[in-house]
Protein backbone atom coordinates (compact mmCIF):
# COMPACT_ATOMS: atom_id res chain seq x y z
CA UNK A 1 0.00 0.00 0.00
CA UNK A 2 0.98 3.28 0.46
CA UNK A 3 4.77 3.91 1.32
CA UNK A 4 5.28 5.40 4.87
CA UNK A 5 6.82 8.55 5.05
CA UNK A 6 10.08 8.61 6.76
CA UNK A 7 9.86 10.38 10.30
CA UNK A 8 12.12 13.37 10.48
CA UNK A 9 16.06 13.04 10.65
CA UNK A 10 17.66 13.81 13.96
CA UNK A 11 14.76 13.55 16.11
CA UNK A 12 15.59 11.18 19.35
CA UNK A 13 13.61 8.40 20.69
CA UNK A 14 13.05 8.74 24.48
CA UNK A 15 12.90 4.48 24.84
CA UNK A 16 13.18 2.09 21.37
CA UNK A 17 10.28 2.04 19.78
CA UNK A 18 7.90 -0.53 21.33
CA UNK A 19 6.97 -4.22 19.68
CA UNK A 20 5.16 -2.79 16.96
CA UNK A 21 4.51 -5.71 14.57
CA UNK A 22 0.89 -6.33 15.29
CA UNK A 23 -2.32 -5.90 17.22
CA UNK A 24 -2.06 -7.13 20.97
CA UNK A 25 -0.50 -10.58 18.51
CA UNK A 26 -4.01 -10.87 17.33
CA UNK A 27 -3.83 -12.45 14.05
CA UNK A 28 -4.39 -10.10 11.02
CA UNK A 29 -6.18 -12.86 8.50
CA UNK A 30 -8.89 -15.31 10.20
CA UNK A 31 -8.71 -18.82 10.77
CA UNK A 32 -11.10 -21.15 8.21
CA UNK A 33 -13.63 -21.75 9.92
CA UNK A 34 -13.90 -25.64 8.15
CA UNK A 35 -13.87 -28.43 10.69
CA UNK A 36 -12.14 -31.99 10.37
CA UNK A 37 -14.50 -32.42 7.34
CA UNK A 38 -12.48 -30.70 4.89
CA UNK A 39 -8.79 -31.98 5.12
CA UNK A 40 -10.99 -35.52 5.67
CA UNK A 41 -12.21 -34.56 2.13
CA UNK A 42 -9.14 -33.58 0.81
CA UNK A 43 -8.00 -36.99 1.82
CA UNK A 44 -11.05 -39.08 0.37
CA UNK A 45 -11.14 -36.73 -2.61
CA UNK A 46 -7.57 -37.52 -3.64
CA UNK A 47 -7.97 -41.29 -2.90
CA UNK A 48 -11.45 -41.22 -4.46
CA UNK A 49 -9.64 -39.49 -7.90
CA UNK A 50 -6.57 -41.20 -8.13
CA UNK A 51 -8.48 -44.33 -7.63
CA UNK A 52 -10.51 -44.04 -10.82
CA UNK A 53 -7.61 -43.11 -12.90
CA UNK A 54 -5.67 -46.27 -11.44
CA UNK A 55 -9.04 -48.21 -12.29
CA UNK A 56 -9.53 -47.01 -15.13
CA UNK A 57 -6.06 -48.25 -16.61
CA UNK A 58 -6.11 -51.68 -14.68
CA UNK A 59 -9.23 -52.06 -16.78
CA UNK A 60 -7.72 -51.50 -19.97
CA UNK A 61 -4.53 -53.39 -19.45
CA UNK A 62 -6.59 -56.19 -17.55
CA UNK A 63 -5.75 -56.10 -14.36
CA UNK A 64 -9.41 -56.94 -13.36
CA UNK A 65 -9.51 -57.51 -9.58
CA UNK A 66 -7.47 -54.47 -8.51
CA UNK A 67 -9.66 -52.70 -10.96
CA UNK A 68 -12.87 -53.95 -9.10
CA UNK A 69 -11.27 -53.07 -5.92
CA UNK A 70 -10.13 -49.72 -7.18
CA UNK A 71 -13.32 -48.47 -8.19
CA UNK A 72 -15.11 -49.64 -5.05
CA UNK A 73 -12.69 -47.45 -3.70
CA UNK A 74 -13.87 -44.46 -5.47
CA UNK A 75 -17.17 -44.71 -5.28
CA UNK A 76 -17.01 -45.40 -1.59
CA UNK A 77 -14.58 -42.13 -0.78
CA UNK A 78 -16.69 -39.80 -3.01
CA UNK A 79 -19.67 -40.22 -1.56
CA UNK A 80 -17.96 -39.94 1.97
CA UNK A 81 -16.75 -37.08 0.18
CA UNK A 82 -20.15 -35.56 -0.38
CA UNK A 83 -21.60 -36.32 2.86
CA UNK A 84 -18.61 -34.27 4.54
CA UNK A 85 -18.64 -31.71 2.41
CA UNK A 86 -22.26 -30.81 2.79
CA UNK A 87 -21.82 -31.43 6.75
CA UNK A 88 -19.42 -28.91 6.48
CA UNK A 89 -21.38 -26.14 5.74
CA UNK A 90 -23.17 -23.51 8.43
CA UNK A 91 -26.37 -23.85 6.52
CA UNK A 92 -26.29 -27.60 5.47
CA UNK A 93 -29.39 -27.57 3.68
CA UNK A 94 -28.81 -25.15 0.98
CA UNK A 95 -25.78 -27.15 -0.54
CA UNK A 96 -27.95 -26.66 -3.94
CA UNK A 97 -27.32 -22.92 -3.49
CA UNK A 98 -23.31 -23.99 -5.04
CA UNK A 99 -25.26 -24.93 -8.68
CA UNK A 100 -26.88 -22.04 -9.14
CA UNK A 101 -23.77 -20.51 -10.89
CA UNK A 102 -20.65 -21.35 -12.41
CA UNK A 103 -17.54 -18.83 -11.64
CA UNK A 104 -14.20 -19.93 -12.62
CA UNK A 105 -12.93 -17.15 -10.23
CA UNK A 106 -14.11 -19.52 -7.25
CA UNK A 107 -12.56 -22.96 -7.09
CA UNK A 108 -14.96 -24.06 -4.88
CA UNK A 109 -17.73 -23.72 -7.39
CA UNK A 110 -15.25 -25.29 -10.44
CA UNK A 111 -14.56 -27.77 -7.93
CA UNK A 112 -18.45 -28.76 -7.16
CA UNK A 113 -19.09 -28.81 -11.20
CA UNK A 114 -15.87 -31.05 -11.36
CA UNK A 115 -17.37 -33.50 -7.85
CA UNK A 116 -20.83 -33.37 -9.61
CA UNK A 117 -19.93 -34.69 -13.12
CA UNK A 118 -17.06 -37.13 -11.34
CA UNK A 119 -19.16 -38.89 -8.78
CA UNK A 120 -22.43 -39.84 -10.65
CA UNK A 121 -19.62 -41.62 -12.86
CA UNK A 122 -17.65 -43.33 -9.99
CA UNK A 123 -20.60 -43.99 -8.52
CA UNK A 124 -22.17 -45.69 -11.99
CA UNK A 125 -18.78 -47.70 -12.79
CA UNK A 126 -18.53 -49.16 -9.57
CA UNK A 127 -21.94 -50.50 -9.53
CA UNK A 128 -22.43 -51.31 -13.34
CA UNK A 129 -19.22 -53.34 -14.78
CA UNK A 130 -19.91 -56.27 -13.98
CA UNK A 131 -23.98 -56.45 -15.35
CA UNK A 132 -24.17 -53.79 -17.35
CA UNK A 133 -20.83 -53.49 -18.98
CA UNK A 134 -22.10 -50.96 -21.95
CA UNK A 135 -22.77 -48.48 -18.54
CA UNK A 136 -20.20 -49.52 -16.76
CA UNK A 137 -16.88 -48.85 -19.23
CA UNK A 138 -17.73 -45.83 -20.57
CA UNK A 139 -18.01 -44.66 -16.42
CA UNK A 140 -14.89 -46.13 -15.84
CA UNK A 141 -13.74 -44.07 -18.64
CA UNK A 142 -15.06 -41.27 -17.71
CA UNK A 143 -14.31 -41.33 -13.96
CA UNK A 144 -10.70 -42.35 -14.40
CA UNK A 145 -10.88 -38.84 -17.04
CA UNK A 146 -11.90 -36.32 -14.14
CA UNK A 147 -10.35 -37.84 -11.04
CA UNK A 148 -7.14 -36.79 -11.82
CA UNK A 149 -9.15 -32.63 -11.91
CA UNK A 150 -10.83 -34.33 -8.38
CA UNK A 151 -7.43 -35.02 -6.95
CA UNK A 152 -5.77 -31.50 -8.00
CA UNK A 153 -8.53 -29.32 -7.62
CA UNK A 154 -8.51 -29.18 -3.85
CA UNK A 155 -4.83 -28.18 -3.83
CA UNK A 156 -6.33 -24.44 -5.64
CA UNK A 157 -9.27 -24.62 -3.19
CA UNK A 158 -7.20 -24.29 -0.36
CA UNK A 159 -4.21 -22.15 -1.64
CA UNK A 160 -6.47 -19.84 -3.07
CA UNK A 161 -7.16 -17.75 0.49
CA UNK A 162 -5.09 -15.48 2.47
CA UNK A 163 -3.54 -18.03 4.57
CA UNK A 164 -0.23 -17.84 3.93
CA UNK A 165 1.24 -21.38 4.32
CA UNK A 166 -1.67 -22.20 1.69
CA UNK A 167 -1.32 -19.15 -0.72
CA UNK A 168 2.32 -19.35 -0.59
CA UNK A 169 2.60 -22.74 -1.27
CA UNK A 170 0.24 -22.40 -4.37
CA UNK A 171 2.98 -23.51 -6.73
CA UNK A 172 4.02 -26.80 -5.15
CA UNK A 173 0.48 -28.03 -3.48
CA UNK A 174 -0.72 -29.19 -6.73
CA UNK A 175 1.81 -32.03 -7.18
CA UNK A 176 1.98 -32.31 -3.26
CA UNK A 177 -1.67 -33.04 -3.73
CA UNK A 178 -1.90 -35.42 -7.00
CA UNK A 179 1.04 -37.00 -5.24
CA UNK A 180 -0.33 -37.82 -1.86
CA UNK A 181 -3.67 -38.65 -3.98
CA UNK A 182 -1.83 -41.75 -5.68
CA UNK A 183 0.10 -42.77 -2.74
CA UNK A 184 -3.40 -43.66 -0.98
CA UNK A 185 -5.06 -45.05 -4.51
CA UNK A 186 -1.68 -47.10 -4.49
CA UNK A 187 -2.21 -47.85 -0.77
CA UNK A 188 -5.58 -48.98 -1.28
CA UNK A 189 -4.64 -51.67 -3.99
CA UNK A 190 -2.35 -53.02 -1.87
CA UNK A 191 -4.20 -53.65 0.90
CA UNK A 192 -7.04 -54.79 -0.80
CA UNK A 193 -5.22 -57.22 -3.69
CA UNK A 194 -2.36 -59.71 -3.30
CA UNK A 195 0.88 -58.10 -4.56
CA UNK A 196 1.65 -60.24 -7.57
CA UNK A 197 -1.84 -58.85 -9.19
CA UNK A 198 -1.31 -55.52 -7.78
CA UNK A 199 1.87 -54.20 -9.64
CA UNK A 200 0.23 -51.29 -11.04
CA UNK A 201 -0.98 -50.02 -7.22
CA UNK A 202 2.58 -50.42 -6.11
CA UNK A 203 4.51 -48.77 -8.97
CA UNK A 204 1.65 -45.66 -8.58
CA UNK A 205 2.25 -45.80 -4.69
CA UNK A 206 5.97 -45.02 -5.07
CA UNK A 207 5.90 -42.56 -7.82
CA UNK A 208 3.07 -40.59 -5.91
CA UNK A 209 5.26 -40.64 -2.76
CA UNK A 210 8.15 -39.54 -4.72
CA UNK A 211 5.88 -36.31 -5.97
CA UNK A 212 4.67 -36.13 -2.58
CA UNK A 213 8.03 -35.82 -0.87
CA UNK A 214 9.67 -33.74 -3.85
CA UNK A 215 6.70 -31.17 -3.63
CA UNK A 216 7.51 -30.58 0.27
CA UNK A 217 11.02 -30.09 -0.53
CA UNK A 218 10.48 -27.38 -3.34
CA UNK A 219 8.39 -25.98 -0.30
CA UNK A 220 10.55 -26.13 2.49
CA UNK A 221 13.12 -24.50 -0.12
CA UNK A 222 11.26 -22.02 -1.69
CA UNK A 223 9.09 -20.21 0.66
CA UNK A 224 10.57 -18.54 3.31
CA UNK A 225 8.79 -18.16 6.81
CA UNK A 226 5.63 -18.99 5.59
CA UNK A 227 6.69 -22.74 5.44
CA UNK A 228 7.48 -22.58 9.28
CA UNK A 229 4.47 -24.45 9.67
CA UNK A 230 4.85 -27.32 7.65
CA UNK A 231 7.95 -27.93 10.28
CA UNK A 232 6.95 -26.58 13.64
CA UNK A 233 4.32 -27.43 15.88
CA UNK A 234 1.17 -29.98 15.45
CA UNK A 235 1.06 -28.99 11.96
CA UNK A 236 4.80 -29.91 11.28
CA UNK A 237 4.51 -33.48 13.64
CA UNK A 238 1.85 -34.57 11.57
CA UNK A 239 3.46 -33.54 8.13
CA UNK A 240 6.54 -35.96 9.44
CA UNK A 241 4.50 -38.41 10.74
CA UNK A 242 3.09 -38.27 6.78
CA UNK A 243 6.57 -38.39 5.27
CA UNK A 244 7.52 -41.39 7.35
CA UNK A 245 4.47 -43.77 6.60
CA UNK A 246 5.01 -42.48 2.83
CA UNK A 247 8.35 -43.62 2.49
CA UNK A 248 7.94 -46.65 4.75
CA UNK A 249 5.00 -47.47 2.76
CA UNK A 250 7.07 -47.20 -0.28
CA UNK A 251 9.58 -49.53 0.57
CA UNK A 252 7.31 -52.23 2.02
CA UNK A 253 5.63 -52.09 -1.48
CA UNK A 254 8.75 -53.12 -3.20
CA UNK A 255 10.52 -55.18 -0.76
CA UNK A 256 7.02 -56.74 -0.32
CA UNK A 257 6.36 -58.32 -3.48
CA UNK A 258 6.19 -61.39 -3.07
CA UNK A 259 4.53 -61.40 0.51
CA UNK A 260 0.98 -60.50 1.16
CA UNK A 261 1.73 -59.25 4.44
CA UNK A 262 3.94 -56.59 3.99
CA UNK A 263 2.52 -56.00 1.04
CA UNK A 264 -1.19 -55.49 2.65
CA UNK A 265 0.81 -53.44 5.85
CA UNK A 266 2.45 -51.48 3.57
CA UNK A 267 -0.59 -50.32 1.81
CA UNK A 268 -1.99 -49.21 5.14
CA UNK A 269 0.80 -47.45 5.64
CA UNK A 270 0.47 -45.11 2.54
CA UNK A 271 -3.40 -44.88 3.17
CA UNK A 272 -2.36 -43.26 6.83
CA UNK A 273 0.75 -41.26 5.37
CA UNK A 274 -1.76 -39.98 2.72
CA UNK A 275 -4.59 -38.98 5.23
CA UNK A 276 -2.17 -37.54 8.18
CA UNK A 277 -0.03 -35.06 5.22
CA UNK A 278 -3.86 -33.35 4.43
CA UNK A 279 -4.60 -33.04 8.32
CA UNK A 280 -0.72 -31.84 8.25
CA UNK A 281 -1.29 -29.37 5.75
CA UNK A 282 -4.66 -28.14 7.00
CA UNK A 283 -3.23 -27.86 10.59
CA UNK A 284 -0.27 -25.79 9.18
CA UNK A 285 -2.59 -23.55 7.46
CA UNK A 286 -4.49 -22.49 10.20
CA UNK A 287 -1.33 -22.07 12.35
CA UNK A 288 0.03 -19.52 9.60
CA UNK A 289 -3.53 -17.45 9.85
CA UNK A 290 -3.33 -17.54 13.49
CA UNK A 291 0.06 -15.97 14.63
CA UNK A 292 0.35 -12.54 12.70
CA UNK A 293 3.64 -13.00 12.17
CA UNK A 294 3.00 -15.12 9.19
CA UNK A 295 0.59 -12.61 7.65
CA UNK A 296 2.44 -9.49 8.31
CA UNK A 297 6.39 -10.61 8.14
CA UNK A 298 6.18 -11.71 4.04
CA UNK A 299 4.13 -8.81 3.39
CA UNK A 300 6.71 -6.52 4.51
CA UNK A 301 9.80 -7.85 3.39
CA UNK A 302 7.64 -7.42 -0.38
CA UNK A 303 6.66 -3.93 0.49
CA UNK A 304 10.27 -3.06 1.45
CA UNK A 305 11.67 -4.79 -2.10
CA UNK B 1 -27.41 -21.63 -14.50
CA UNK B 2 -26.50 -18.01 -14.82
CA UNK B 3 -22.77 -16.78 -15.11
CA UNK B 4 -21.97 -14.42 -12.24
CA UNK B 5 -20.07 -10.77 -12.85
CA UNK B 6 -17.26 -11.11 -10.53
CA UNK B 7 -14.17 -9.49 -10.20
CA UNK B 8 -10.91 -9.31 -12.47
CA UNK B 9 -8.21 -11.55 -11.40
CA UNK B 10 -5.35 -8.87 -13.60
CA UNK B 11 -4.80 -5.65 -12.45
CA UNK B 12 -6.80 -2.97 -13.48
CA UNK B 13 -5.90 0.55 -12.11
CA UNK B 14 -8.63 2.72 -11.77
CA UNK B 15 -11.65 0.14 -12.70
CA UNK B 16 -15.04 1.01 -12.10
CA UNK B 17 -16.09 -2.15 -10.11
CA UNK B 18 -19.90 -1.17 -10.29
CA UNK B 19 -19.89 -1.34 -14.01
CA UNK B 20 -17.46 -4.05 -14.05
CA UNK B 21 -20.23 -6.26 -12.40
CA UNK B 22 -22.90 -5.30 -14.72
CA UNK B 23 -24.37 -1.92 -13.32
CA UNK B 24 -25.45 0.46 -15.87
CA UNK B 25 -26.17 4.15 -15.31
CA UNK B 26 -24.73 3.36 -11.97
CA UNK B 27 -24.60 5.82 -9.24
CA UNK B 28 -20.23 7.32 -8.30
CA UNK B 29 -18.87 4.67 -5.88
CA UNK B 30 -19.48 5.48 -2.37
CA UNK B 31 -16.96 4.35 0.49
CA UNK B 32 -15.36 5.82 3.96
CA UNK B 33 -12.50 7.61 4.86
CA UNK B 34 -11.15 6.85 8.32
CA UNK B 35 -9.33 9.58 9.37
CA UNK B 36 -8.55 8.11 12.76
CA UNK B 37 -6.27 11.29 13.54
CA UNK B 38 -9.35 12.21 14.71
CA UNK B 39 -10.77 9.53 16.34
CA UNK B 40 -11.34 9.59 19.77
CA UNK B 41 -12.44 6.29 20.46
CA UNK B 42 -15.90 6.71 21.89
CA UNK B 43 -17.27 3.49 19.54
CA UNK B 44 -20.38 5.11 18.94
CA UNK B 45 -19.79 3.76 15.75
CA UNK B 46 -20.19 0.20 17.01
CA UNK B 47 -22.94 0.83 18.40
CA UNK B 48 -25.03 2.43 16.20
CA UNK B 49 -23.90 -0.09 13.51
CA UNK B 50 -24.86 -3.12 15.85
CA UNK B 51 -28.51 -1.29 16.42
CA UNK B 52 -29.11 -0.24 12.71
CA UNK B 53 -28.38 -3.28 11.50
CA UNK B 54 -29.58 -5.35 14.39
CA UNK B 55 -26.50 -7.59 14.65
CA UNK B 56 -26.47 -9.52 17.70
CA UNK B 57 -24.20 -9.11 20.74
CA UNK B 58 -21.31 -11.68 20.40
CA UNK B 59 -19.78 -11.67 23.64
CA UNK B 60 -18.96 -9.54 26.40
CA UNK B 61 -15.40 -9.49 27.83
CA UNK B 62 -12.93 -8.22 29.47
CA UNK B 63 -9.72 -8.58 27.39
CA UNK B 64 -6.84 -6.28 28.97
CA UNK B 65 -6.26 -5.35 25.36
CA UNK B 66 -6.40 -1.05 26.42
CA UNK B 67 -10.39 -0.14 25.87
CA UNK B 68 -10.64 -2.43 23.31
CA UNK B 69 -13.16 -5.04 24.12
CA UNK B 70 -14.18 -5.55 20.59
CA UNK B 71 -11.42 -7.43 19.75
CA UNK B 72 -11.51 -7.74 15.67
CA UNK B 73 -14.01 -7.23 13.12
CA UNK B 74 -16.01 -10.48 12.51
CA UNK B 75 -20.21 -12.07 11.44
CA UNK B 76 -21.63 -10.03 14.37
CA UNK B 77 -18.53 -6.65 14.55
CA UNK B 78 -18.60 -4.47 11.63
CA UNK B 79 -17.14 -1.60 13.08
CA UNK B 80 -14.13 -2.30 15.58
CA UNK B 81 -12.09 0.26 17.03
CA UNK B 82 -8.44 -0.55 18.04
CA UNK B 83 -6.97 1.10 20.98
CA UNK B 84 -3.01 1.30 21.06
CA UNK B 85 -1.33 2.77 23.75
CA UNK B 86 2.59 3.33 23.04
CA UNK B 87 5.29 4.38 25.31
CA UNK B 88 7.57 4.98 22.48
CA UNK B 89 7.31 8.71 21.51
CA UNK B 90 9.38 11.05 19.53
CA UNK B 91 10.65 14.05 21.14
CA UNK B 92 10.03 16.81 19.02
CA UNK B 93 12.40 19.91 20.22
CA UNK B 94 10.42 23.17 20.51
CA UNK B 95 7.04 21.26 19.71
CA UNK B 96 4.11 23.01 21.76
CA UNK B 97 1.18 20.55 20.90
CA UNK B 98 2.42 18.42 24.10
CA UNK B 99 3.38 15.19 22.64
CA UNK B 100 6.48 15.63 24.17
CA UNK B 101 5.26 16.12 27.51
CA UNK B 102 4.46 12.41 27.97
CA UNK B 103 5.58 8.91 27.23
CA UNK B 104 2.21 7.98 26.58
CA UNK B 105 0.71 8.22 22.78
CA UNK B 106 -2.90 6.81 22.18
CA UNK B 107 -3.90 5.65 18.82
CA UNK B 108 -7.37 4.95 17.67
CA UNK B 109 -8.81 3.45 14.94
CA UNK B 110 -11.97 2.51 13.42
CA UNK B 111 -11.84 -0.81 11.25
CA UNK B 112 -14.44 -1.71 8.93
CA UNK B 113 -14.13 -3.74 5.84
CA UNK B 114 -12.55 -2.42 3.14
CA UNK B 115 -15.07 -3.19 -0.04
CA UNK B 116 -12.14 -3.87 -2.24
CA UNK B 117 -11.95 -3.09 -5.87
CA UNK B 118 -10.67 -6.19 -6.01
CA UNK B 119 -12.67 -8.48 -3.59
CA UNK B 120 -11.52 -12.07 -2.66
CA UNK B 121 -14.69 -12.77 -0.64
CA UNK B 122 -16.62 -12.41 -3.59
CA UNK B 123 -14.37 -13.92 -6.14
CA UNK B 124 -14.60 -17.05 -3.89
CA UNK B 125 -18.18 -17.16 -3.33
CA UNK B 126 -19.27 -20.20 -4.88
CA UNK B 127 -22.82 -19.38 -4.64
CA UNK B 128 -22.88 -16.23 -5.45
CA UNK B 129 -24.44 -14.74 -2.36
CA UNK B 130 -21.29 -12.00 -2.05
CA UNK B 131 -22.23 -9.55 -4.84
CA UNK B 132 -21.34 -6.01 -5.83
CA UNK B 133 -23.95 -3.18 -5.51
CA UNK B 134 -24.41 -0.57 -7.89
CA UNK B 135 -22.34 1.60 -5.47
CA UNK B 136 -19.48 -0.62 -5.89
CA UNK B 137 -19.72 -1.92 -2.27
CA UNK B 138 -19.92 -5.74 -1.98
CA UNK B 139 -22.46 -7.07 0.44
CA UNK B 140 -23.69 -10.53 1.44
CA UNK B 141 -27.06 -11.88 0.29
CA UNK B 142 -28.25 -13.61 3.33
CA UNK B 143 -30.88 -15.44 1.72
CA UNK B 144 -28.68 -16.95 -0.78
CA UNK B 145 -25.45 -17.65 1.55
CA UNK B 146 -25.01 -21.47 2.43
CA UNK B 147 -22.24 -20.80 4.93
CA UNK B 148 -19.53 -22.72 3.35
CA UNK B 149 -17.00 -20.46 5.15
CA UNK B 150 -14.41 -19.49 1.86
CA UNK B 151 -15.25 -15.67 2.38
CA UNK B 152 -13.68 -15.95 5.70
CA UNK B 153 -10.47 -17.46 4.58
CA UNK B 154 -9.97 -15.26 1.35
CA UNK B 155 -10.54 -12.31 2.93
CA UNK B 156 -6.61 -10.74 3.61
CA UNK B 157 -8.18 -8.26 6.09
CA UNK B 158 -9.66 -11.35 8.39
CA UNK B 159 -13.15 -9.03 7.81
CA UNK B 160 -15.93 -11.32 6.89
CA UNK B 161 -17.25 -13.79 9.61
CA UNK B 162 -19.71 -16.68 10.29
CA UNK B 163 -21.93 -17.01 12.64
CA UNK B 164 -22.17 -19.67 14.79
CA UNK B 165 -26.19 -19.01 15.42
CA UNK B 166 -27.23 -18.55 12.02
CA UNK B 167 -24.67 -20.60 10.16
CA UNK B 168 -23.94 -17.80 7.61
CA UNK B 169 -21.53 -15.04 6.46
CA UNK B 170 -21.98 -12.02 7.67
CA UNK B 171 -20.13 -8.15 7.06
CA UNK B 172 -20.54 -4.71 6.67
CA UNK B 173 -23.14 -3.63 4.13
CA UNK B 174 -21.86 0.27 3.90
CA UNK B 175 -25.53 0.00 4.58
CA UNK B 176 -26.80 -0.61 1.63
CA UNK B 177 -30.73 -0.19 3.16
CA UNK B 178 -29.80 3.45 3.83
CA UNK B 179 -27.78 4.65 1.00
CA UNK B 180 -29.86 3.26 -1.26
CA UNK B 181 -32.27 5.91 0.67
CA UNK B 182 -29.75 9.08 0.60
CA UNK B 183 -28.74 8.43 4.36
CA UNK B 184 -25.27 7.96 5.39
CA UNK B 185 -24.18 4.84 6.66
CA UNK B 186 -25.40 4.21 10.28
CA UNK B 187 -21.69 4.73 12.03
CA UNK B 188 -20.62 7.74 9.72
CA UNK B 189 -23.79 9.33 11.09
CA UNK B 190 -23.16 8.63 14.89
CA UNK B 191 -19.19 9.77 14.66
CA UNK B 192 -19.06 12.98 16.22
CA UNK B 193 -15.79 14.13 14.94
CA UNK B 194 -15.96 13.72 11.65
CA UNK B 195 -13.26 10.57 12.05
CA UNK B 196 -15.77 8.35 9.69
CA UNK B 197 -16.47 10.26 6.54
CA UNK B 198 -19.13 9.03 4.02
CA UNK B 199 -19.46 10.40 0.41
CA UNK B 200 -18.51 9.44 -3.34
CA UNK B 201 -15.24 7.33 -3.26
CA UNK B 202 -13.04 10.15 -5.59
CA UNK B 203 -14.14 13.12 -3.20
CA UNK B 204 -13.19 11.15 -0.08
CA UNK B 205 -9.47 10.25 -2.00
CA UNK B 206 -9.22 14.01 -2.83
CA UNK B 207 -10.09 14.86 1.00
CA UNK B 208 -7.66 12.80 2.35
CA UNK B 209 -4.78 13.67 0.43
CA UNK B 210 -5.50 17.48 1.17
CA UNK B 211 -5.79 15.96 4.91
CA UNK B 212 -2.64 14.38 4.79
CA UNK B 213 -0.71 17.35 3.62
CA UNK B 214 -2.31 19.39 6.26
CA UNK B 215 -0.99 16.84 9.05
CA UNK B 216 2.62 16.70 7.79
CA UNK B 217 2.59 20.79 7.41
CA UNK B 218 1.67 20.49 11.19
CA UNK B 219 4.38 18.47 11.84
CA UNK B 220 3.21 15.18 12.21
CA UNK B 221 5.36 13.05 9.02
CA UNK B 222 3.84 10.08 10.31
CA UNK B 223 0.68 10.95 8.76
CA UNK B 224 -0.17 8.06 5.92
CA UNK B 225 -3.18 6.98 3.98
CA UNK B 226 -3.98 3.14 3.76
CA UNK B 227 -5.88 1.38 1.31
CA UNK B 228 -6.55 4.54 -0.88
CA UNK B 229 -3.92 3.76 -3.90
CA UNK B 230 -5.59 1.77 -6.60
CA UNK B 231 -2.81 0.54 -7.63
CA UNK B 232 -2.34 -1.71 -5.09
CA UNK B 233 -2.60 -5.42 -4.23
CA UNK B 234 -6.86 -4.91 -4.02
CA UNK B 235 -6.90 -2.29 -6.64
CA UNK B 236 -7.68 0.12 -3.88
CA UNK B 237 -10.18 -0.28 -1.26
CA UNK B 238 -13.81 1.25 -1.39
CA UNK B 239 -12.98 2.18 2.82
CA UNK B 240 -9.53 3.97 3.21
CA UNK B 241 -8.22 5.11 6.15
CA UNK B 242 -5.66 7.81 7.48
CA UNK B 243 -3.35 6.16 10.04
CA UNK B 244 -0.71 7.60 12.26
CA UNK B 245 1.68 4.64 12.08
CA UNK B 246 2.52 1.66 10.40
CA UNK B 247 -0.77 -0.45 9.42
CA UNK B 248 0.42 -3.49 11.45
CA UNK B 249 0.24 -1.37 14.69
CA UNK B 250 -3.45 -1.30 14.13
CA UNK B 251 -3.99 -4.69 13.21
CA UNK B 252 -3.44 -4.06 9.03
CA UNK B 253 -2.22 -5.91 6.64
CA UNK B 254 0.86 -4.04 5.60
CA UNK B 255 1.03 -4.92 1.60
CA UNK B 256 -2.05 -6.99 1.05
CA UNK B 257 -2.56 -8.69 -2.28
CA UNK B 258 -5.93 -10.45 -3.58
CA UNK B 259 -5.43 -14.22 -3.27
CA UNK B 260 -7.37 -14.68 -6.71
CA UNK B 261 -4.70 -12.56 -8.56
CA UNK B 262 -2.30 -15.61 -8.41
CA UNK B 263 -5.37 -18.16 -9.54
CA UNK B 264 -4.69 -18.52 -13.12
CA UNK B 265 -1.19 -19.56 -11.97
CA UNK B 266 -2.75 -21.97 -9.53
CA UNK B 267 -4.82 -23.65 -12.45
CA UNK B 268 -1.90 -23.79 -14.45
CA UNK B 269 -0.13 -25.71 -12.06
CA UNK B 270 -3.26 -27.51 -10.95
CA UNK B 271 -4.13 -28.75 -14.59
CA UNK B 272 0.19 -29.79 -14.96
CA UNK B 273 -0.62 -31.75 -11.80
CA UNK B 274 -3.83 -33.43 -12.79
CA UNK B 275 -2.16 -34.75 -16.28
CA UNK B 276 0.77 -36.11 -14.57
CA UNK B 277 -1.55 -38.35 -12.34
CA UNK B 278 -3.49 -39.35 -15.22
CA UNK B 279 -0.03 -40.26 -17.29
CA UNK B 280 1.18 -42.06 -14.43
CA UNK B 281 -1.87 -44.31 -13.41
CA UNK B 282 -1.98 -45.02 -17.40
CA UNK B 283 1.70 -45.81 -17.07
CA UNK B 284 1.76 -47.71 -13.83
CA UNK B 285 -0.39 -50.14 -15.82
CA UNK B 286 1.73 -50.85 -18.19
CA UNK B 287 4.06 -53.96 -18.72
CA UNK B 288 3.93 -57.44 -17.55
CA UNK B 289 1.21 -58.96 -16.08
CA UNK B 290 1.94 -61.52 -13.42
Amino acid sequence: MTAPPERAGGEPRLVPEAGTSSYYDRPVVKESVWGPDIPSYLFLGGLAGASSALAAGAQLSGHTELARVAKAGAAGAISLSLAALVHDLGRPARFVNMLRVLKVTSPMSVGTWIVSAYAPSAVAACLASRRLPQVGTPATIAAGAIGPAVAAYTSVLIADTASPAWHGAYRELPYMFVGSAATAAGGLGLLAVPPERARPAARLAVAGAAAELTAELLIERRLGQEAEPYRTGRSGALMRAGQVLAVAGAAGAVIGRRRRAVSAVSGVALLAGSAVTRFGVFAAGQASARDPKYTVGPQRRRALS
Amino acid sequence: MNATPSNPSATQPGLDPAAHAGWRDHPPRMGFFTDTSVCIGCKACEVACKEWNAVPEDGLLLTGMSYDNTQALGASTWRHVAFIEQSAVTVRPGADDGADAGDLRWLMSSDVCKHCTEAACLDVCPTGALMRTEFGTVVVQDDVCNGCGYCVSACPFGVIGRRQSDGGAHKCTLCYDRIGDGLHPACAQACPTESIQFGPLDELRERAQHRVAELHDAGRPEARLYGADPDDGIGGAGAFFLLLDQPEVYGLPPDPVVTTRDLPRMWRHAGLAAAGLAAAALAACLGRRA
